[in-house]
């Protein structure tokens, strides 16, 4: 199509002035928007409570989708699920007859476990979640992995607090509005997490790939003893996330570590609970142990 | 008349008689639509890799090249700071890379004044390409070969759905230009 004459403005004055400060105003917007770039590469916290706001704007959208979100999924796994009843029931079965012997095993490890702490005197602290929120949404045409839970500053979500799920840990909130915050997810290129392996004390990073699965690195270099399937969780080195929870599959063993599967894939988590920050409870508990002792004294 | 042909006082833009177009549908809508573009973030899709489309910029870009004149110059600015409060983008990428595409847009009327929708959509795959990769490499993630082929998907997505999204914004232009509004 033939645009239309309103650039050729000819000899009408209005019409003149009017094109050149449109053109005046589009380069004034080139100008600040490189400006603003700039700022926030230099200093990425400056307009977050900008975004916060625009955020908690948008929120109840995004709980109307994650709701029907869940919905949608329910409705295909019953269809799923009549469609494959009988070859599912038999292998249910065997899984219940081994489940039951696991089931015997971690009872035993618990026993053990409570015997062990209570030796050590450790109290069995019971991490209460800060808040209950869903995941409403993510940043899913950027090359970050950013997404949204609905639960914000009012609920008691502070920056720096854990995200997990039922099935692990999903990431870490970075900035919390009123009622939504954004959860840097453990797939963003930007996040770090110190694991170890469940059965052993091999410690490494996790670190984002931002295609979905992680990288593991090991921190003591050497023969890589990581094997398929190893499963990752936490080792609340560095504070922030308690030790325990579980993170990353290793699938496929590289020089210097793995690359692991996600656990807890944000893609079918519907339901988060935001901790707190973990390094704050062992501070705290620090300071109540010096109290009591300064009390002794 | 009316008895002989029912339609013969409308056309596919509704009555002729006692009706307008609505200046909020006719210069709202554009907007609108580009604004609801902006909003994918909150689609349900919590996407482990970027595979969206950028799709507030695919609708401007759309918009402004199937009717130069609606979108002024400027739109740029408010549309990509909007697109930057929710995409993810360090803030002010959407801002800059919006403003700079129709600035392209524009040089590209100027050296073709007559276009067809083949020479439209290449238009937009030269935006889009620079866009996304831009868009990488600015957002603060490290760049690493896994992430080129996580983009690469998108950029694919991104051209081929442009067509579809330019077909959008048609029938989205045929709504905005409705008589809805009474006169008496």
């Amino acid at each position: 199509m033939a645009p239309p004459s309103s650039r050729r403005s000819g000899s009408n004055k209005k019409a003149q002035l009017g094109l050149f400060t449109g053109y005046v105003l589009a380069g004034v917007g080139i100008l600040v928007g490189a400006a603003l770039l700039a700022i926030s590469l230099l200093r990425p916290e400056t307009f977050n409570g900008l975004r916060s706001m625009a955020s908690d704007a948008a929120a109840p959208i995004g709980e109307v989708g994650a709701a029907g979100r869940t919905g949608g999924k329910n409705v295909f796994d019953a269809v799923a699920g009549y469609y494959r009843a009988g070859s599912r029931n038999a292998k249910l079965e065997e899984e219940a007859k081994i489940a039951r012997v696991k089931l015997a095993e971690a009872e035993a490890l618990r026993q053990e476990n409570a015997r062990l702490k209570a030796a050590l005197r450790m109290a069995e602290g019971e991490i209460r979640p800060v808040a209950t929120a869903r995941l409403i949404g993510s940043t899913s045409s950027s090359a970050r992995r950013i997404a949204y839970i609905s639960a914000g500053t009012r609920d008691g979500v502070k920056p720096g607090m854990p995200v997990t799920s039922p099935m692990g840990l999903v990431g870490r909130v970075v900035e919390a509005g009123a009622m939504s915050s954004r959860v840097l997810l453990l797939t963003d290129s930007e996040s770090m997490v110190p694991v170890r392996r469940a059965t052993d004390n091999v410690v490494a990073f996790a670190e984002g790939r931002s295609d979905g699965s992680l990288r593991l690195r090991l921190v003591n270099l050497g023969v890589n003893p990581i094997k398929k399937g190893d499963v990752f969780v936490t080792s609340g080195a560095g504070g922030l996330f308690r030790p325990g929870i579980a993170v990353a599959l290793a699938t496929e063993i590289t020089r210097d570590g793995a690359i692991a599967q996600l656990l807890s894939n944000p893609a079918a988590t519907d339901v988060v609970l935001v901790e707190p920050v973990w390094q704050q409870k062992a501070i705290e508990a620090a300071d109540r142990l010096e109290e009591k002792a300064a009390q002794e004294d | 008349m009316e008895t002989l042909n029912p339609k013969s006082r409308r056309d596919p833009f509704g009555s002729r008689i006692n009706r307008d177009q609505s200046p909020l549908l006719a210069y709202g809508l554009p907007w609108a639509s580009i604004l609801l573009g902006s909003l994918t973030p909150w689609l349900p899709v919590i996407s482990a890799a970027p595979v969206l489309p950028p799709l507030g910029l695919m609708l401007m870009l759309a918009w402004r090249l199937l009717r130069p004149g609606l979108l002024p110059l400027w739109a740029g600015f408010p549309l990509g700071l909007f697109d930057d409060l929710y995409s993810g983008q360090p803030f002010g990428s959407g801002i800059l890379l919006f403003s700079l595409a129709l600035f392209v847009i524009e040089l590209v009327e100027i050296r073709f004044p007559w276009r067809n929708f083949w020479l439209d959509w290449l238009t937009a795959t030269a935006i889009i390409v620079p866009y996304l990769a831009i868009s990488a490499l600015v957002s603060g993630a490290k760049l690493t070969m896994v992430q080129l082929t996580v983009i690469a998907p998108q950029l694919l997505i991104s051209i081929m759905l442009f067509p579809i999204v330019a077909r959008l914004v048609a029938l989205l232009d045929r709504l905005r230009l409705m008589r809805v509004r009474r006169i008496a």
